[in-house]
């Protein structure tokens, strides 16, 4: 019998951990399909989080190093320039990269370090039980929110692509999300081109991914892409901000 | 071997490209400021990395990254900046990572001044990070020791796959002394084979720090107190000066080590038998070299830059079996030896067999 569909070689047999309907799954397998197309899985090396992606390293067949809360993106740049001819990327929930994170976040864009990095953004910090991240939205309830955010108090929600955008060294920036299937293969485009910017050594590339928190939103996996469709995806700014001309072209 | 007239932090930087350190992450700082700068203009030259972190904290965690693959790799600061690195020296030492990391300590506590100083002692020696960890601690007392002192970090580090830290004082790091700049020495280390540079031909690798299964993590660190005891019983180094007829001694690190030698000098002018032990590693704590004098001298003399700390490790180390005293200057001043001998005579009493 003809096998049509199976298990992409850029992922191991190790079960995922993640509650159910957790999109961190779909992101994982996406990026194992990207590493596996490109044939870069032998010289790739990963960068995980703390948080809920903190045992990726196990899920990935890449190497893998598990950073400190925020510090995936310094990490990875001392990977990169040791071993420039290798493929580095980050894998970093929105409370690392955009909360204990945000001066590495700012500075690889900035440097346009040659790394890719992706930012799983669920709007809470999962892990820890759904606190207040920088990302969440406004009104949104989370433990350290009980009232729902007030922007007059804290501030209205970070939109990290944008602000990284900004910045010269960032020449590849975009906004996904995988609620849908065609949000899906958007999703791993994007993938693969923050990949490709990086093999191509143009500068910095990063991938922004909205994702669920059934768990600590208090919702079935189904209506958790429900309300990111009706509530973060109005919020954000979507789509590719920043696409180089060579990636265009591929 | 030819001399060079430089400083002690270029002595360090100087050692570092010599011992094949291949890339350095740093943050201006001052006094340890002269370690990027020469680095930034030699290191590119010697064919490595020199990259300006955003902050220490970026720094040491990008010392973390190119540890991981292997490479020689190194950081300096001085002691606010070293209070920055303490989460990733606690992440290195719990992924066994081997970085050379140097402290010139200025004043504190907060900002402080710039000035020499010991008072990062107890936060060098006893931690610094959280958890249960050591890092080497060597502490040069000049320049030449600036340069070899670094040279054997590296090995030190690769030996032990464990972050080595260089403390030196502002003193030190400024201070131009002739340097012989010897080659790096032959040294038997481990082969690398836990690096993570890609896993083509080869199974994957991943180098992590987390245990969340409270039996994994009790495992993981006995093994790493195995590791320290071994470095506790291999890695004590010390000096001692005049020591073998001593009724007295200093106990003293770094610079204030080598004010004491003067002191030693002028004592036994004045028939006070004086010596000076001088700890090298201030961790491993050179416990043995106190061990003979358990009971067997009348009294020592800690001297430190700060309100003391290392004498707590000296009558550990003496298991309190003879008076131990302390003088010490605080805030970047510097004791003068006339100042240490009086302290000396008036702390323990001793009676004067002649003037000087």
């Amino acid at each position: 019998m003809e096998k049509i569909f199976g298990k992409t070689k850029g992922l191991t047999d190790v079960p995922f951990h993640y509650c159910p309907g957790c999109t961190h799954g779909i992101i994982h397998r996406l990026i194992g399909e990207v590493m596996e197309e490109l044939d870069i899985i032998g010289k790739t090396i990963g960068v995980a989080p703390v948080g809920c992606a903190g045992f990726s390293l196990d899920f990935f067949s890449c190497d893998f190093v598990g950073a400190a809360h925020g510090r995936a993106q310094a990490v990875g740049t001392g990977i990169k320039r040791a071993q420039p001819d290798k493929l580095v990327f980050t894998y970093q929930g929105d409370g690392d990269i955009a909360a204990i994170g945000t001066a590495h976040a700012i500075h690889v864009a900035a440097r346009g370090e040659k790394i890719t990095s992706i930012m799983v953004n669920n709007a809470v910090f999962g892990m820890t039980g759904g606190q207040m991240a920088p990302t969440t939205l406004a009104g949104q309830i989370t433990t350290t929110s009980p009232y729902g955010r007030d922007p007059g108090l804290v501030g209205a929600p970070v939109d990290l692509p944008k602000t990284i955008a900004t910045l010269n060294g960032a020449v590849y920036v975009a906004a996904v999300a995988v609620d849908s299937p065609k949000n899906i293969m958007q999703a791993k485009k994007a993938l693969k081109r923050a990949f490709q910017v990086q093999q191509l050594g143009l500068g910095f590339a990063f991938v922004s991914i909205l994702s669920t928190c059934p768990t600590n939103w208090g919702l079935s996996p189904v209506d958790s892409l429900a309300w990111l469709r009706e509530n973060m995806l109005p919020v954000y700014q979507m789509g590719e901000l920043k696409v180089p001309e060579e990636v265009k072209r591929l | 071997m030819k001399k060079k007239l430089i400083k002690g932090n270029e002595a360090i930087a100087e050692a570092a490209i010599k011992a094949g350190c291949k890339l350095f992450f740093g943050y201006p700082i001052t006094p340890s400021t002269e370690i990027v700068e020469y680095l930034s203009k030699h290191l590119p030259k010697a064919g490595g990395t020199l990259l300006q972190g955003e902050d220490e904290i970026a720094s040491i965690n990008m010392c973390y990254g190119a540890a991981c693959t292997g490479a020689r790799v190194m950081t300096a600061s001085s002691s606010p900046g070293y209070s920055l690195k303490q989460e990733g020296l606690s992440y290195l030492a719990a992924a066994e990572l081997p970085v050379v990391v140097v402290n010139i300590n200025r004043t504190g506590p907060g900002l402080g001044g710039l000035g020499p100083c010991q008072s990062d002692y107890f936060q060098c020696t006893k931690g610094g990070g959280h958890g249960d960890y050591r890092l080497l601690v060597l502490a040069p007392s000049k320049g030449q020791e600036m340069y070899d002192y670094t040279l054997a970090a590296f090995d030190l580090a690769d030996k032990y796959r464990n972050p080595v830290l260089i403390l030196a004082d502002g003193f030190l790091g400024q201070m131009m002394e002739p340097i012989v700049l010897k080659d790096r020495p032959d040294a038997e280390l481990p082969v690398k084979d836990w690096v993570t540079d890609g896993c083509l031909g080869r199974a994957k690798r991943k180098i992590a720090s987390y245990s969340l299964t409270n039996e994994i993590g009790e495992q993981n660190n006995l093994y790493w107190e195995g590791k320290y005891q071994a470095i506790r019983e291999q890695e004590q180094r010390w000096e001692e000066f005049r020591t073998d007829d001593a009724d007295y001694l200093i106990a003293a690190y770094g610079t204030c080590a080598r004010i004491a030698k003067t002191v030693v000098l002028q004592a036994r002018a004045r028939g006070i038998k004086l010596g000076l032990v001088r700890p090298i590693t201030l961790w491993p704590f050179p416990e043995k070299a106190f061990a003979p004098y358990r009971g067997k001298v009348k009294g020592v003399l800690t001297v430190e830059l700060n309100t003391g700390q290392m004498i707590e490790d000296v009558r550990l180390a003496l298991e309190c079996s003879v008076p131990v005293s302390l003088h010490r200057r605080l805030g970047g001043m510097l004791p003068h030896e006339d100042e240490v001998l009086a302290a000396l005579i008036q702390q323990f009493n001793i009676p004067l067999d002649r003037e000087v």
